[in-house]
């Protein structure tokens, strides 16, 4: 389906570009976006190996996809709402989140900002507009329309962005949120990431349709398909369809066709059902890698420059490893606080049966 | 003051409230340009806009996932779920998102919203319009469950959860929507959510209820009286979660006796969950066993409605068990 070809910048291994297409993107900011890629890259390596040692319980990663979210952050404005899915940590490293603080939180230790509450990845950071994470799919997605109808509502000229995978368009959520943002004209933006795989099952298995960003169309919002391991084509839908939802003109769908290099998480085996050949044919496309050819074609990248920046990180996750490992665990009561603004009499006397046989 | 229904009393409440608090939006379905199926919302979006009272597309799981969005951003929600039978295709977006927001975002991120919807049995609506699910709530920490029986409590509570800082499930009684009149006052004014109103003092037996039930063991109350069979206290408990522990053990304390009358199915209804509270709390003050008066373990049928739900009959047979023993 020609209306649906998918968008690049960035040709082959990243050497070569369309020039036309190039977004106007300074040296530093290109840098910066290199830099957030690479950090959620080795984080993401770190913490595989983290979990392999037993030292944290589950990891659940980017690996491949990194030029989706950062891209996508990249595109916003800090004050725009990111609902993510569970593979978007570059939008809060983009926007401030410390690394640290995501270590702390891959731990659930006393220094983790959402006191031991959820599993590993499940990051929740405020500050940087960036919400919480949840596990059951897709519930994220709902919400952000709702959070653009109130943006809408009080004039703030925000937009909210929400990310899932493709195993998502298939719940009861995205067809509801596409529906109720469409009749809304939500300033809002979807993106999907078609990243081949819901846990074990392919897109063939997903969906009938020839593309997911067709599905815009009967939600009556436009739908674009871009490369999603080409961070300026992410960028420019992004862009693109932040501009249309600011404008009041609604919400967009884009699809990014990436790839998930890695496995569902650290409790899956994809050599399982992953054929060997797609590793080999999008590995060739990996996303950190064609932006580096971009800019090294370009005089502001090298090897050294490279080697400079691998060590920065390396040194950074392993303070942060350390810091987390030295922080103890949340204090009991963390467990009955926040179910509730106020602590209820019921769990006051939970706590006190739970402290009574503590104590013993 | 004004006579009202426990529903006029619903839509004074809303409208009270969002002439305080421009971020209250009502939003669901025919709640808009109809006012409602039962009319709970009736002028709401002439006077306010159809930007706050929102008619929106027909699904419960978004009009939910919605809500929540809006009430993370700021605004106060009120969803209506036109019946409490359809609320489960939003069962998700309310147990795993709403319920666990505050806690799993470590006091983040919080949803301040209420969702109305209108329960139980006694308008032959058949299984699908008429069942009491309070208990799937109740057994979801981070949910508050509020059902008022009474005209005054329905807007009192009704704005005590709007005002509150987390996601209430505030379930009435469709049952009495139109069955009694009473004083409401026209100003804002609070009930304060957690606590027990007495019904009617007793010192024989306690009948604990909640919703359209008070009113059914008011009656049955009545009658033993007039039988000569029993004083009997009713504890209307106006709030389910969290509900007032302090309160029903005072009552039981001084009748030594206890029902809990339910209309939702008897197996793990929240009657239950009273009865073992009391069981753990103040055995020695019983004189007979708990007893539940409750719906059958049955979906909630049609033409039997009647037989299937609590009757002035079935307590008073449980009230001569109790009062036997």
């Amino acid at each position: 389906m020609t209306d649906y070809e998918i968008q690049t910048v960035l040709k082959g291994d990243g050497s070569e570009w369309d020039a036309a297409k190039e977004p106007k993107l300074t040296d530093d900011e290109l840098k910066a976006i290199y830099r957030t890629m690479l950090r959620v890259r080795m984080l993401n390596e770190r913490g595989m190996n983290l979990q392999r040692q037993g030292r944290i319980n589950f990891y659940i990663g980017s690996e491949g996809q990194e030029a989706v979210h950062v891209g996508a952050g990249a595109a916003l404005t800090n004050d725009d709402w990111y609902f993510p899915h569970y593979r978007d940590p570059g939008v809060a490293l983009w926007r401030g989140a410390s690394l640290e603080a995501m270590v702390h939180q891959l731990y659930g230790n006393a220094e983790d900002i959402i006191k031991g509450r959820q599993m590993p990845n499940h990051y929740s950071f405020k500050e940087q507009n960036y919400f919480s994470v949840s596990s059951p799919l897709t519930t994220q997605v709902p919400q952000a329309v709702g959070a653009a109808y109130a943006m809408k509502l009080k004039q703030t000229g925000q937009i909210a962005v929400t990310s899932f995978g493709d195993g998502s368009s298939s719940e009861g959520d995205f067809h509801v949120a596409m529906n109720f943002a469409g009749v809304w004209k939500a300033p809002c933006v979807f993106l999907l990431n078609n990243n081949g795989y819901a846990i074990s099952v392919p897109v063939e298995l997903q969906t009938a349709s020839e593309t997911f960003a067709q599905k815009a169309e009967a939600y009556g919002m436009p739908g674009v398909r871009v490369d999603g391991n080409d961070v300026l084509a992410v960028y420019n839908a992004t862009k693109e369809a932040a501009e249309r939802a600011r404008r009041g003109d609604g919400p967009t769908l884009i699809e990014c066709v990436t790839f998930r290099m890695g496995p569902h998480s650290s409790s899956d085996d994809p050599l399982r059902y992953v054929p060997p050949h797609l590793y080999e044919e999008w590995g060739a496309k990996d996303p950190i890698a064609r932006l580096g050819r971009y800019m090294t074609a370009k005089g502001m990248w090298d090897e050294a420059a490279e080697e400079r920046l691998k060590e920065e990180i390396k040194t950074e996750i392993q303070a942060a490893v350390k810091a987390a490992e030295e922080a103890g665990d949340p204090e009991v009561i963390e467990l009955f606080n926040d179910v509730y603004a106020d602590r209820p009499w019921h769990l006051d006397e939970q706590y006190d049966e739970l402290m009574e046989s503590v104590e013993e | 003051m004004s006579q009202l229904t426990l529903v006029q009393a619903v839509t004074d409440a809303l409208k009270t409230e969002m002439r305080l608090d421009n971020d209250i939006v009502v939003l669901g379905e025919d709640v808009g340009q109809s006012g409602g199926v039962f009319r709970a919302t009736d002028g709401l979006q002439k006077e306010f806009g159809a930007a706050r009272v929102i008619d929106t597309p027909l699904a419960e799981g978004g009009i939910i996932g919605t809500a929540i969005g809006m009430a993370l951003y700021g605004l106060k929600p009120v969803p209506e779920i036109q019946f409490q039978d359809f609320i489960f295709p939003a069962f998700d977006q309310i147990v795993s998102e709403a319920a666990k927001m505050r806690y799993r975002s470590g006091g983040q991120y919080t949803v301040p919203m209420v969702i109305r919807t209108p329960y139980g049995g006694g308008i032959r609506g058949g299984h699908y319009h008429s069942q009491s699910g309070e208990a799937y709530f109740t057994h979801t920490p981070g949910l508050k469950v509020i059902i008022p029986s009474t005209p005054y409590d329905a807007k009192g509570l009704l704005i005590a959860s709007m005002r509150d800082p987390d996601p209430v499930i505030f379930m009435e009684p469709k049952r009495v929507y139109r069955a009694i009149k009473e004083e409401v006052p026209e100003e804002a004014y609070t009930v304060e959510m957690g606590k027990a109103r007495v019904a009617r003092e007793g010192s024989d037996l306690t009948l604990i209820a909640w919703g359209a039930m008070t009113h059914v063991c008011l009656a049955a109350a009545k009658e033993a009286a007039d039988e000569g069979l029993a004083d009997i206290e009713v504890l209307d408990l106006r709030s389910l979660m969290p509900f007032d522990g302090p309160a029903i053990l005072e009552s039981v304390k001084k009748t030594g006796r206890v029902i809990s009358v339910y209309e939702a199915p008897k197996t793990s209804g929240f009657g239950g969950e009273i009865n073992a509270f009391i069981a753990e709390n103040a055995i020695e003050h019983l004189e007979a066993p708990l007893f539940r008066v409750a719906g059958f373990d049955t979906p909630f049928p049609y033409t039997l409605e009647h037989d299937y739900m609590p009757t002035t009959d079935r307590i008073l047979n449980a009230v001569r068990k109790s009062m036997a023993y």
